[in-house]
């Protein structure tokens, strides 16, 4: 029988087998950022450990990270108390970090792929459960815990076993305005948020080969909200020539070589998968999130469910108590829902491609009034791309604000959040309960969907706007 | 990490499904450098917010197993989530599906994470809600929760209970191996990755 994708990286990285014991597997890169981290560096401290390969970690500072005034100190003691205990880390245990202020600084997710040195057919991890966006690139990639962190700082290996293999097969054309995002969305309505747990997920299809590397990005990020361990995308020419030239990536005779090896990475013809899910590409609009799990999400033409008309009991419960937290009435058009403030921005949906895709949106519009919007690059890289293109200029000029990067209100770890009661449309990427701020509401969308939101201060498919320019499926 | 045996202690009844990390511990609580003290954080919203939250209520006050719906530590990676519950008295979580970081992380903090069917939950629900003083026991060596005139089976990997039940630490296990790895690093191709020395720009 063959093997998946999933299946052959996995096995190229087994460093011992014995029978009754989990495989030992080899960790080619591991990330590492200021949150997840400092417990594990005191583990090694005290037990007297070092870093076994530091050439294979690479940090940076990104959930704490103020986007106003970024070369100044932190003025939150307790964050900038955690950003200061990875500086000493990274200087006594030799790791490269990408400080605030530094061209590499960003979203862990952002700066991997950006630096080249995410690769296709290598084992990713670090403490950070959307580790699963290197996965676009034919990469097994997933997050960890702080003890997990420690255990490769100190081995460079995980203890492991062989996950179940899921296929979510995306056959057909997007159409135009609808988006990875719109993608992945989707999916986890259809299969749950315990959906793809104990699977590895591999995206095939049509569908998915023609997206871009930031496309590709957006649906493997938003694995593990389907519950996957990691989700995955077979390596072809887009995802080369995304590498190529790429400051980490092989060069000369090395990229001729490796290239060859990515070109093997693909699901034998006869491997067989643990389930398989398919989705039709053209049948797809525009999704949104009306509850407070990534499951709970909608056609934006679509109403707020009534939760009597769930059989399930939990499923009910689970409605019912989102549709109160939410403050939403079962019926109500999830287009005629307002919001406060729309965010733009995460490891999920801040690159360079998304914000091209909003600006193309705000291009001599503005921004609603009683609506606020902020546009938060992934990486310092990101927003350097963006101001060359202009795209700075598009966004202030439409009344969004132009931020520093980092996670920002993805999980409000710094002073972006939302106030109680306020409601958000966000390309992050997950709406649980006071996720981006205490009592805050969140709407998951896709870039698209959040910029025409915030020319209308309510939930807005693109193709709706009042002389829409032509998208392309993205 | 200490090792698990066999608990007694009564339980709370958490009648909810996909409890996500943030609610288990919001991310402000993340700042913090130590491994310990994030009781303060556990369900802080649902304990500021709901007064009839099931941890609200004095007679589960002393619980130390979570009896918890479907897809329980979804989202984050946080280990905190697991540190938090240990810190809040807790040393048994059940549910009927958790999610596989949650549970993996579990298994290094030393908190004990069943799985049980639907049906078995809803009967021990039901139990604790008609009695909260009913003692719970959860017997790692034999693979059992009982209580009252009630057992029933779990099934847990041999070697993740091996490890429970010696309260051995990972690293350790794995530095036995290290000839294993240094063998596998000689033959890894010379194209890989490395992130130092930094490349200029």
């Amino acid at each position: 029988m063959g093997q998946t994708l999933a299946q052959k990286v996995y096995e190229q990285h087994v460093v011992r087998r014995t029978a009754g014991e989990p495989d030992l597997l080899y960790i080619d890169l591991h990330l590492v950022h200021e949150v997840t981290s400092p417990q594990a560096f005191d583990g090694l401290r005290a037990a007297g450990r070092v870093v076994r390969r530091p050439d294979l970690t690479m940090a940076t500072e990104d959930h704490n990270v103020p986007t106003l005034d970024i070369l100044s100190p932190i003025a939150d003691p307790v964050s900038r108390a955690q950003v200061d205990a990875l500086r000493r880390n990274a200087a006594e245990f030799g790791i490269r970090l990408a400080p605030m202020g530094d061209r590499d600084q960003g979203i862990v997710h952002v700066i991997g792929p950006q630096l080249g040195l995410t690769q296709p057919g290598m084992t990713i991890v670090c403490g950070d459960s959307h580790t699963s966006t290197h996965g676009a690139f034919g990469a097994l990639a997933f997050g960890i815990g702080t003890s997990e962190v420690e255990h490769v700082l100190a081995t460079q290996t995980l203890p492991q076993y062989p996950a179940k293999q899921m296929a979510v097969t995306v056959d057909g054309e997007l159409p135009p305005g609808v988006s990875a995002k719109d993608v992945i969305l989707a999916v986890i309505a259809e299969i749950g948020t315990g959906g793809g747990q104990g699977h590895v997920i591999e995206y095939r299809g049509s569908a998915i080969e023609a997206l871009s590397m930031e496309a590709r990005m957006t649906i493997c990020n938003m694995s593990i909200e389907a519950g996957a361990r990691a989700g995955l995308i077979a390596p072809d020419q887009t995802t080369f020539d995304f590498l190529a030239g790429r400051p980490h990536a092989p060069q000369g005779a090395d990229w001729d070589a490796a290239v060859a090896h990515w070109s093997t990475l693909r699901t034998d013809d006869d491997a067989v998968f643990d389930r398989e899910v398919h989705i039709d590409a053209a049948s797809l609009t525009p999704y949104v999130t009306w509850g407070t799990n990534p499951g709970q999400g909608l056609p934006i033409g679509a109403r707020v469910p009534d939760p009597a008309q769930i059989a399930d009991e939990s499923e009910r419960q689970a409605a019912e108590s989102a549709l109160a937290y939410m403050g939403l009435t079962a019926g109500t058009p999830l287009s005629e829902i307002e919001v406060d403030t729309v965010f733009l921005g995460s490891c999920t949906n801040g690159r360079i491609e998304d914000l091209r895709v909003a600006a193309a949106l705000l291009q001599g519009r503005h921004v609603d009034a009683s609506t606020r919007m902020l546009v938060v690059p992934g990486s310092v890289a990101v927003k350097q791309q963006a101001e060359a293109e202009g795209l700075d200029r598009v966004f202030t000029d439409a009344g969004a604000e132009w931020r520093g990067a980092g996670c920002s209100m993805c999980l409000g770890m710094n002073p972006d959040q939302l106030k109680p009661g306020e409601r958000s449309a966000s390309t992050s990427n997950r709406n649980f309960q006071g996720r981006q701020g205490k009592g805050g509401r969140t709407h998951l969308v896709s870039p698209a969907v959040a910029a025409a939101t915030a020319l209308t201060g309510k939930l807005t498919a693109p193709a709706d706007l009042a002389d829409a320019p032509t998208l392309a499926g993205v | 990490m200490d090792a698990f045996t066999t608990h007694t202690g009564t339980a709370a009844p958490l009648r909810r499904s996909n409890v996500d990390t943030d609610q288990i511990i919001p991310a402000e609580y993340l700042k913090r450098i130590t491994r310990t003290g994030f009781e303060d954080g556990l369900f802080v919203a649902w304990r500021k917010n709901e007064p009839d939250f099931v941890l609200n209520q004095p007679q589960h006050a002393g619980a130390s197993i979570l009896v918890a719906g479907p897809d329980f530590g979804t989202g984050s990676s946080r280990e905190h989530a697991n540190w938090a519950l240990l810190d809040g008295g807790f040393r048994v979580v059940i549910s009927p599906r958790f999610a596989d970081i949650f549970r993996n992380n579990s298994t290094k903090a030393g908190l004990l994470t069943v799985v049980l069917p639907e049906a078995d939950v809803e009967a021990l629900w039901a139990a604790v809600e008609a009695d909260p003083a009913l003692p719970v026991t959860v017997d790692l060596q034999a693979e059992q929760v009982s209580y009252g005139s009630t057992s029933v089976s779990f099934s847990i990997d041999p070697y993740t209970r091996w490890r429970l039940l010696e309260g051995l630490d990972d690293v350790g296990l794995t530095e036995r191996h290290l000839d294993d790895v240094t063998a596998f690093e000689a033959q890894r191709p010379a194209w890989l990755p490395r992130s130092l020395p930094a490349l200029p720009a």
